[in-house]
């Protein structure tokens, strides 16, 4: 199976070593993975802080890129959200707007095939064991577009009970939104950051090493608060931990 | 809206003082949390609450698609059983019409029952000024009024305060105002509910006047209902002789059928309780002595902005609100930021939606309202009648980012962009240029890959907001890109 990385825009220029990680992981379970070089940004700040004609071309983009593959996969909730729940309605505002189908048309074929790294290894893969070893305690956090945008449900905790020596730890008030929210962080820091904190406070109460999730984006904005209160705790993505095994420096 | 608000400052700036306010912090999460799980508990015990979320939703859509034709059956309907009809257009209008009717009967105060609408307009300072006192009796809503607050959420205004602080307000100023505190009140709730019961209850008694809002208005029947806990609703609606309900237009339901689902869904999403403790219903006027009930019933109807608001095809969806609080209790900005910072009698979630779309988007506190939010989702997802918060705040910030189409008054307008968004227009260009642009972007990337050593942890500018309270992350020696093209995936170089 070939398959597309989109690492998404903010994944390739801060958390590269998360590309690395999906790229291993997926090559290790027999599937092949190509980075298509013109893969940019999927639009979502530009939609969600209100420039939805400003989203429009770079959505286009992503078609242009995409669409001859079998299958996109992402390690964001948040971007796969973007395109799975928000391309679909931008196709339908252009409709209602008298701009006939054609945005429709153009992002309707990558829309059923892009898929969240989780969602991708249980339900295309059927794997919930994907050989993996991080002898860590580990809480996680279920990201808001990844738990309620997608659905992801309990495919990532699925993944991450079957991997040896991790030792996962239920995070008190998980489904509660860390404050990230994009734009969000920087129209409204003082409730931003106060989301932050707690969220913070929460995964320390767990005692674990690790605060996991499947958002990088949600991740900076929590690692942020993690440094600045000097927290023990590290920020890691999901993938490097899946993409880990036995005998690595990581581990 | 209410003159209340007016001159409020921008969501950011008035939810600043909330987050540093470690006594209204806590209160507020104590009961948002507590009315949170007890909600979660009411509605998973009914196996169809999908269904009847969704046919809640059909209803309100149904309604708000044909609500002229149900409008005049509602008219007609109160007509014949003895009630009179107004229609007010905006809330001078409304407040006009109330101040004739009290003055009609002579009296110089009234009793209310908690009527959302009626603060949506600013009634009680329209009839002050006219010389007529409005007694709120609801006991949170009295709280309130004694304590010249103004309400912080929809179901429980007074979340804001706690025990030590109402009892301080009840010592205070229930003298002020008829029956005082009594002797040595404590801080139990057992005792202040008394001596609110004791307070009211003179209230009640005296009044010749009822002002209420109602939850539903049957258009079929006629019929006004209200459902609350405390009783103080059916005391205002049997006692006086005249009974004045004034309630927006949208609370129409077609027939009496449809109170089923909405009697299932509106208690266990706002009290979590199975069944509201008191629903009251009446219709028209009672004509024997004996009866319980007004003689006479005015039902003024308000637009107030809703017409236009059911011109947007995206945002009419708010019009669906069944004012349950349930969006109120799951949002961490509210918890954070409390119910004064949205400006409004309506806050939280649904304030956020609702707001700018009564009143217009121009004043500062309203071209905020829509960016007041993480856009998380808790509140599309336990909204009793499926209103797509988060679709609609994304569709209203589109129209203060980028101007658009509205319709104000009736009038078809276009607005343009708001002021203060020129910069951020200006680095959302250049951002989607460079995301159009696969090589600038690299270049980009390369440039803060080489100059990463020289990078600030803190930022100038709005950036600051971010770097004050949260360390950036250090930018990569190379971007994922560069190593894809250098090692293909890692075929070309060992590990």
């Amino acid at each position: 199976m070939r398959v597309a990385l989109f690492l998404t825009c903010v994944n390739d220029t801060l958390y590269p070593d998360t590309g690395r990680a999906v790229v291993k992981l997926l090559t290790r379970l027999g599937v092949e993975v190509d980075f298509p070089m013109a893969q940019t940004c999927c639009g979502q700040a530009h939609y969600n802080t209100g420039y939805r004609h400003q989203a429009e071309p770079l959505a286009r983009h992503f078609s242009d890129v995409f669409a001859e593959y079998e299958a996109i996969v992402t390690p964001s909730g948040s971007c796969g959200a973007m395109v799975r729940e928000l391309y679909p309605r931008m196709g339908e505002r252009a409709r209602a707007e008298g701009r006939g189908d054609t945005l429709a048309t153009t992002l309707a074929p990558v829309v059923p095939k892009t898929y969240e790294l989780t969602e991708f290894l249980v339900d295309v893969l059927g794997v919930t064991d994907v050989g993996a070893y991080y002898p860590h305690t580990v809480t996680y956090h279920p990201t808001c577009h990844g738990l309620r945008g997608l659905g992801l449900g309990d495919r990532p905790r699925r993944l991450l009970q079957a991997v040896r020596g991790l030792e996962l730890r239920e995070l008190p008030g998980a489904d509660e939104c860390c404050g990230f929210g994009g734009t969000f962080a920087v129209k409204n820091p003082d409730v931003s950051a106060a989301m932050g904190l707690d969220k913070v406070r929460n995964a320390e109460s767990t005692g674990a090493d690790v605060l996991c999730a499947a958002d990088n984006s949600c991740l900076m904005h929590i690692g942020g608060t993690m440094t600045r209160l000097s927290t023990d705790m590290r920020p890691v993505h999901i993938a490097e931990i899946l993409a880990n095994t036995e005998g690595e420096p990581n581990a | 809206m209410s003159g209340t608000f007016v001159g409020m400052p921008a969501f950011p700036e008035a939810a600043h003082e909330a987050v540093n306010n470690p006594t209204l912090r806590a209160n507020l999460r104590h009961a948002t949390h507590t009315i949170r799980a007890k909600r979660a508990v009411a509605v998973s015990e009914l196996d169809d609450w999908a269904a009847l979320r969704e046919a809640g939703k059909q209803i309100k859509d149904h309604t708000l698609r044909h609500l002229d034709r149900y409008l005049v059956q509602l008219e007609e309907s109160v007509t014949a059983a003895g009630g009179v009809v107004h229609w007010a257009a905006d809330a001078d209008e409304a407040n006009r019409i109330v101040v004739e009717l009290v003055r009609a009967t002579g009296e110089s105060e009234v009793v209310k029952v908690k009527s959302m609408a009626t603060q949506e307009i600013g009634l009680n300072e329209a009839l002050e000024a006219a010389g007529i006192h409005a007694y709120e009796t609801d006991l949170a809503e009295l709280i309130v009024q004694l304590g010249k607050d103004r309400p912080s959420h929809i179901l429980v205004p007074a979340i804001h305060r706690n025990r030590g602080e109402i009892r301080d307000i009840f010592t205070r100023e229930m003298s002020e105002w008829g029956r005082p505190a009594p002797e040595g009140l404590t801080d139990t709730p057992a005792e202040l509910a008394e001596a609110a019961r004791l307070h009211l209850r003179e209230k009640f008694l005296r009044a010749k006047v009822g002002v209420s809002g109602a939850n539903f208005m049957v258009a079929e029947t006629g019929t006004m209902m209200v459902v609350e806990s405390e009783g103080n609703g059916r005391m205002c609606l049997t006692l006086p002789e005249t009974l004045i309900s004034v309630v927006g237009i949208e609370k129409t339901v077609p027939t009496w059928r449809d109170l089923e689902v909405f009697l299932q869904t509106l208690p266990r999403s706002s009290t979590a309780e199975r069944m509201n403790p008191y629903t009251s219903m009446w219709t028209g006027t009672t004509d024997s002595d004996t009866a319980d009930g007004p003689r006479t019933f005015h039902l003024v109807l308000i637009d107030n902005g809703r017409t236009d608001t059911l011109a947007d095809e995206v945002g009419r969806q708010a019009l669906r609100c069944i004012r349950c609080s349930a969006c109120l209790n799951v949002c961490p900005v509210y918890e954070r930021a409390g119910g004064h910072a949205y400006g409004s009698v309506y806050p939280g979630p649904i304030g956020a939606i609702l707001s700018p779309q009564l009143r217009g988007t121009q004043s500062e506190i309203d071209a905020s309202l829509p960016y007041a939010s993480s856009l998380c989702g808790a509140c599309y997802e336990v909204c009793p009648v499926a209103i797509d918060i988060p679709e609609v705040l994304v569709h209203l910030r589109e129209r203060i980012a980028e101007g658009g189409p509205v319709t104000r008054e009736g009038n078809k307008a276009v607005l343009k962009p708001a002021k203060g968004h020129a910069a951020e227009r200006a680095a959302m260009r250049a951002a989607r240029w460079a995301f159009g642009h696969p090589g600038a972007l690299r270049t980009g990337q390369r440039l803060a890959s080489r100059t990463r050593r020289f990078h600030p942890r803190t930022l100038p500018g709005p950036g600051r907001a971010w770097s004050d309270t949260r360390d950036l992350p250090a930018v990569p020696a190379e971007p994922f890109r560069d190593w894809w093209q250098r090692t293909q995936g890692g075929k070309d170089v060992p590990k």
